[in-house]
C-alpha cells in the first residue's frame, strides 16, 4: 500500500495509493465471501484493475470459531494493470481470534488490522489456539490496530429492527459483515449505493432482511466517519485500462459464457451433462440459468453418466460438455477413451483442485496435467487447452470447442480452483470478433465414396477429422463403438497392422492440430533476455507480475505462456533451446517440466509448490532470480 | 437409401455384418424378431439408434442397419439418455445384459428408469457372463457353481422386473427369446410407450448356461410354468387353466388351484397407477425354475424426462426471449473506460 501523496481533509489524512490489498477473514458463517464480493464490485466500479482470491474451507459449516472454519477473501486493486490477488495484505479484517491466528502472519508489518473485539472471548481464544489474549500480550504492536466491537455496533444499529420484531438478535448479529464492509468502504472512499441496491435485489423477497443489512452497512460507514480512531482514509485512482466496456468476471462464469459463445458461434445447441463437484459445480449452475440460449443441462447420477450423456449428445450433433474436477475426471477416464476412439467432438472441463483422492476440494492446484494427458488405457491422445486467467476461461473455452469441432475429438479444458473463484475486470469482446466456429465443420449428409457407400472413418486429409454424420440422416446409417476399427470403414478390426496404423493416425491428428496453432508469443521487451520463464494455466498472473518487477530492477527476463499442452506448439522446442536458462514454476511436483524435458531435452529448472494456494509474485521474483542468476535480491 | 414411401422389410434393418454369436445362442432369435418387427411398426432405419454396453448382447447394434453405438461396460443408458434428450426425432433403443445392466451399470439403469427417459431398454438375461466365459452373474440362482464360484454362489440373485418396478419404471415387461409372437407383442407395446420401457428377455446362453430357462421354454414344461399376463384377464395358467394367482391378505401373491380361487383370482391390470400389485406378481418367481409370469407387468403414463427437459428450454426462450450473447456478456455491473 505504497502511499503517494498525503492531503489533509479536516483532521484526517487522505492518502493516495497506487494499489492496496485487503483481506476479510472470519468464520465460514460470517459472510466473508459476500463482503469480499461486494467490495470487489465497488472496486470495479471505481475503475481499478483488480484480482481476487477467495479461500474457504471444504466443510460447509466447520465448527464455529475454529481455525478449520476460517474463510477469507482477498482483493488486490490498483491504478495499474495487475495480475495477482496480491501477496501480503495492507488491511486485514479479522472477525474472530481464529481468523486473526490464521491470517496475521500474512499482514504487512505496519499494516492496518481491524479486529472484531466482541469475538475475543475466552472460549474463542482457546478454540483459536491462543493461550493468551493477543490484544494484551504485545503481539499486535507492529500493526495499526483497530479494536472495533463490530457485533455490539451491529446490534445497536439494528435495535429498532429487533424491537419491531423484524428479525431476532441472532439474525441481526449476522449483519456484522455488512458493518465491516461499510467501514472498509469508508476507509477506501468507496460509495456504497451499489451494494445497497444489490442487497435490496438479493433480499427482494425479505425486505426486512435487506433493510437490516443496509442499516448495518451504513452504520459501518458512519462509524468510520465519526469515530476518531481512524486517522487515515485512502484512495486508489482508476486504472488506465484499455478503452472499452468492462465487467468483473470469475473463471467459472467466464468459462460458462465461453461455452455459450462457442454454441452461438458454432450454431450448435449446447448440452451440459455434469455431476456436482467442487470447484466445478458453478458451471452447471450457470448453464442451467442460460436455457434461453438453447442450452440443455442434465444433472447426471454420477460422473460416468455425465460424460456418457455428453457422448450421446455429441453423437446426436450437440456441442456437448461435462465439467468436473480431478476425482470426477478419474471416473470419466474410460468414457474419455470411448469419446477419443469414436472421435466425437466434446469438451471435458477439469477445474483442478488439490489432490490426490479427495485431496483439498476448495484449494487450487495444477496437478491433474498428467491425469488428463495419460490417465486412460491404451494410446489415447486427447488435446488439452489450459486457461490462464479468470477472464481467459472465456476464450479458452471457445478455443477448446474450435479444436473439438474442427478435428472431431474430445478436448480437455483445464482450469483450477483459483481461476474458478477469482474475479478480474474483463474487457468485453465484440461478439462479431469471436471466431466463427460454424465454418470449422459441417455435418456429413451424403455418402463419401464414389460407389455411394458411407465410410464413417474416411478422414479429411487436411485435418484427419472423420465425418460427423448424425442419426436421422437417411443412407448414412452406421455403427461406432469402443472396439478397434478398420481405417476408413470403421468396421471392427483385430488386424495387427491396422491397429498400429490407427494409433499412428490418432497421433497424426494431434500433429495437424499443432500445425494449425498460431506462433507462440514471447514476452521479452528487451529482446536480450537469456532467462526464459515458461508457465501454463493460472500461474500466468504471478509470473507476469514477477517478470515485470524483475525488469524494473534491470533483469532481462523473457516469458512464454503455454496454452496448448496437447499437442504442444511446434515452435516450443526451438524456443526453449534458444535460452541459456529456462525456468518453469507450476503448482504441482513437476509435471509440465517432465513433459517438456522429454520433448525438448532442455534441462529446464523447475519450481514446484503444492500448498493449495497460488504463487505470489514476491515468491516468484525470488525463485526466478535464484534459478536465473544464482542470487536473490 | 430408404425413403418414406417405400415399404420397408426386415432386409432394410439388417446390416451387412456377419453375425458372430455362438451358433444356437438365443440372441439370434431376438435379433430376427426385432429386425422383422421394426418395419412392421413403421420404424425408419435412419431414425433408429441402438445403443449397447459390453457383453454378448451388446454386439446387437452391429447387426442392425440403423444408427448404432457399442459403448462401454454398463454405460449404455447414460449415452442413450444424452441422445434421447437432444434428439426427440429418434427411436432410441438400449440393448444390455444381466451383467452389463444390473451389475456394472446398475446405477445408470435405475436412474434412466426413474427419470422415465424415452428409451426402449432390452435386457437380455442369460443368468451368466458369456463374453468373459462363464462367471456367475447378478441373476444367477443362489448356489450357482461357475468358474468363479466353485463352491456355489452365495449372493441372492436380483430379479430384474422387481428392480425396474422398484425404480418406478412406467413400462415393465418380460418375455422369452424364442417366443417370437409373445416377444413381438411385448416389444410393440414397448415401442408405443412414451418414456422408459424396460423389457427383460430370458435368453439362453447355450455355451455357458444352457437350459437355464427350460422350465418355461421346454414344450412339456412351459404350459405348466408360464403365467401369461394379459390385461383385463384373470391370471390363471396351466394346460387347462387349472392354476390361479390370488392375493394374500398382506398383498403378496400365491398360486392356488383355480377351482378354489373363485372370484379371488387376480384380474391383471398393468395400468394401475400403484406398482404394488405388479411388484407382488414379480415376486412369484426369482429364477424361472417354476411358475413364472411373463408379459407386461406395468404400463402407465408419466411425463418423460427428456420431454420435460426440452420443454424447460422452450419455456425459458418464451419467458426470457431468445438469448443474446451481447446482452449476456454485458450483464451485471459494467463500466466504460474511455481513452
Ligand atoms: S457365450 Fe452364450 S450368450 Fe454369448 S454368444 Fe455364446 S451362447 Fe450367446
Amino acid at each position: 500500500m505504497a502511499s503517494d501523496v498525503g492531503t489533509d481533509v479536516a483532521e484526517r489524512t487522505h492518502v493516495q495509493l497506487s494499489n492496496a490489498v485487503v483481506r476479510f477473514a472470519g468464520d465460514s458463517g460470517d459472510g466473508m465471501q459476500l463482503a469480499g464480493d461486494q467490495f470487489t464490485n465497488q472496486t470495479a466500479i471505481a475503475g481499478n484493475d483488480l484480482a481476487t482470491l477467495p479461500d474457504f474451507p471444504a466443510e460447509i459449516r466447520a465448527p464455529a470459531g475454529t481455525l478449520a472454519g476460517v474463510s477469507s477473501f482477498q482483493l488486490h486493486f490498483s491504478d495499474q494493470d495487475i495480475h495477482t490477488p496480491g501477496d501480503a495484505p495492507d488491511v486485514l479484517v479479522a472477525m474472530n481470534p481464529a481468523a486473526l491466528q490464521k491470517h496475521l502472519g500474512a499482514l504487512k508489518s505496519g499494516g492496518t488490522l481491524i479486529i472484531n473485539t466482541d469475538a475475543f472471548s475466552g472460549r474463542n481464544l482457546t478454540k483459536a489456539g491462543y493461550d493468551e489474549d493477543p490484544r494484551e500480550d504485545g503481539s499486535l504492536t507492529d500493526y495499526q490496530l483497530h479494536e472495533v466491537d463490530l457485533t455490539t455496533l451491529t446490534l445497536r444499529a439494528l435495535e429498532g429492527h429487533i424491537e419491531r420484531g423484524e428479525l431476532n438478535k441472532k439474525e441481526a448479529e449476522r449483519c456484522k459483515n455488512m458493518l465491516a464492509l461499510g467501514l472498509v468502504s469508508w476507509m477506501f472512499s468507496r460509495p456504497i449505493e451499489e451494494t445497497e441496491s444489490w442487497l435490496e435485489s438479493k433480499f427482494a423477497k425479505k425486505p426486512e432482511v435487506a433493510d437490516a443489512n443496509v442499516a448495518a452497512l451504513r452504520a459501518g460507514w458512519n462509524f468510520g466517519e465519526t469515530t476518531e480512531a481512524f486517522v487515515f482514509t485512502y484512495e486508489v485512482k482508476a486504472a488506465k485500462l484499455p478503452p472499452g466496456r468492462y465487467r468483473n468476471i470469475t473463471g467459472n462464469q467466464a468459462l460458462s459464457y465461453g461455452l455459450v459463445a462457442a454454441s452461438v458461434r458454432s450454431k450448435l445447441p449446447l448440452f451440459c451433462g455434469s455431476y456436482p463437484i467442487t470447484p466445478a459445480s458453478d458451471i452447471l449452475h450457470e448453464l442451467a440459468q442460460l436455457k434461453r440460449f438453447n442450452v440443455n443441462t442434465f444433472q447426471a447420477e454420477d460422473e460416468i453418466a455425465a460424460i456418457g450423456s455428453v457422448i450421446g449428445a455429441a453423437f446426436g450433433g450437440s456441442l456437448a460438455v461435462t465439467a468436473s474436477s480431478g476425482p470426477g475426471i478419474a471416473l470419466k477416464a474410460e468414457a474419455m477413451g470411448l469419446a477419443m476412439i469414436t472421435e466425437l467432438p466434446c469438451l471435458i472441463v477439469n477445474v483442478q483442485r488439490g489432490g490426490p483422492s479427495t485431496g483439498l476440494p476448495t484449494k487450487t492446484e495444477q496437478s491433474d496435467l498428467f491425469q488428463v494427458m495419460f490417465g486412460r488405457n491404451g494410446e489415447a491422445p486427447i488435446p488439452i487447452v489450459a486457461a490462464s486467467s479468470p477472464a481467459d476461461c472465456f476464450h479458452a473455452a471457445i478455443e477448446a470447442a474450435r479444436i473439438a469441432l474442427t478435428y472431431r475429438t474430445p478436448v480437455v479444458l483445464l482450469s483450477d480452483g483459483y481461476l474458478a473463484n477469482s474475479a478480474e475486470p474483463w474487457r468485453l469482446p465484440e461478439v462479431d470478433d469471436l471466431p466463427d466456429l460454424s465454418a470449422d465443420f459441417g455435418f456429413t449428409t451424403e455418402p463419401n465414396t464414389p460407389d455411394g457407400d458411407f465410410l464413417p472413418y474416411l478422414r479429411d486429409p487436411e485435418t484427419l477429422a472423420r465425418p460427423w454424420a448424425l442419426p436421422g440422416t437417411a443412407g448414412l446409417e452406421h455403427r461406432i463403438g469402443g472396439i478397434e476399427k478398420e481405417d476408413g470403414s470403421g468396421h471392427i478390426s483385430y488386424d495387427p497392422a491396422n491397429h498400429h496404423r490407427m494409433a499412428e493416425l490418432r497421433y497424426e491428428r494431434m500433429d495437424k492440430i499443432a500445425a494449425g496453432l498460431p506462433p507462440l508469443e514471447v514476452d521479452d521487451p528487451s529482446g536480450e533476455a537469456d532467462v526464459l520463464v515458461v508457465g501454463w494455466g493460472s500461474t500466468e498472473g504471478p509470473i507476469r507480475a514477477a517478470c515485470h518487477d524483475l525488469r524494473a530492477r534491470g533483469r532481462n527476463v523473457a516469458r512464454v505462456h503455454v496454452r496448448h499442452l496437447m499437442p504442444l506448439p511446434q515452435d516450443l522446442p526451438d524456443l526453449l533451446r534458444s535460452y541459456e536458462t529456462v525456468i518453469l514454476p507450476e503448482n504441482n511436483m513437476g509435471q509440465l517440466v517432465t513433459l517438456l524435458r522429454s520433448a525438448t531435452l532442455v534441462d529446464i529448472k523447475p519450481y514446484n509448490r503444492v500448498t493449495g494456494q497460488p504463487f505470489s509474485a514476491t515468491e516468484l521474483i525470488d525463485v526466478i532470480e535464484t534459478l536465473g542468476w544464482g542470487e536473490s535480491a | 437409401m430408404t425413403t418414406n414411401d417405400s415399404k420397408l422389410t426386415k432386409k432394410d434393418f439388417t446390416s451387412d455384418r456377419e453375425v458372430r454369436w455362438c451358433p444356437g445362442c438365443g440372441d439370434y432369435a431376438i435379433l430376427a424378431t426385432v429386425q422383422t418387427l421394426l418395419p412392421e411398426l413403421g420404424a425408419r432405419p435412419e431414425s433408429t439408434a441402438f445403443i449397447s454396453g459390453i457383453g454378448c448382447s451388446s454386439r446387437f447394434p452391429y447387426y442392425m442397419d440403423t444408427y448404432g453405438f457399442h459403448t462401454i461396460h454398463g454405460r449404455a443408458p447414460a449415452v442413450a439418455t444424452g441422445l434421447a434428450i437432444t434428439r426427440p426425432d429418434l427411436d432410441v433403443w438400449v440393448v444390455t445384459g444381466d451383467g452389463d445392466g444390473l451389475s456394472i451399470g446398475g446405477n445408470h439403469l435405475i436412474h434412466a428408469l426413474r427419470r422415465n427417459v424415452n428409451l426402449k431398454i432390452l435386457l437380455f438375461n442369460n443368468e451368466i457372463y458369456g463374453l468373459t466365459k462363464g462367471q456367475y452373474s447378478p441373476t444367477s440362482p443362489l448356489g450357482s457353481v461357475k468358474k468363479s464360484t466353485p463352491m456355489g454362489s452365495i449372493d441372492r440373485p436380483m430379479n430384474p422386473v422387481s428392480l425396474a418396478l422398484g425404480a418406478e419404471a412406467t413400462f415393465v415387461a418380460r418375455s422369452i427369446d424364442t417366443d417370437r409372437k409373445h416377444l413381438s407383442s411385448v416389444l410393440e407395446a414397448a415401442y408405443n410407450h412414451r418414456g422408459a420401457a424396460f423389457v427383460e428377455i430370458y435368453q439362453n446362453c447355450n455355451v455357458f448356461n444352457d437350459g437355464a430357462f427350460m422350465a418355461i421354454k421346454d414344450k412339456d414344461q412351459k404350459d405348466h410354468n408360464q403365467i401369461r399376463l394379459t390385461a383385463g384377464e384373470p391370471i390363471t395358467f396351466g394346460p387347462d387353466g387349472e392354476n390361479a394367482v390370488v392375493a394374500r391378505g398382506d398383498g403378496s401373491m400365491k398360486i392356488v388351484p383355480t377351482e378354489e380361487a373363485g372370484d379371488r383370482v387376480v384380474i391383471h391390470d398393468p395400468n394401475k397407477p400403484e406398482p404394488t400389485t405388479a411388484f407382488a406378481l414379480a415376486r412369484l418367481s426369482h429364477n424361472p425354475t417354476g411358475p413364472t409370469p411373463i408379459g407386461i407387468f406395468r404400463d402407465v403414463d408419466r411425463a418423460a424426462y427428456d420431454e420435460v427437459s426440452r420443454d424447460q428450454v422452450e419455456q425459458a426462450r418464451v419467458d426470457q426471449g431468445e438469448g443474446s450473447l451481447e446482452q449476456l456478456l454485458g450483464s451485471g455491473n459494467v463500466w466504460d473506460v474511455v481513452s
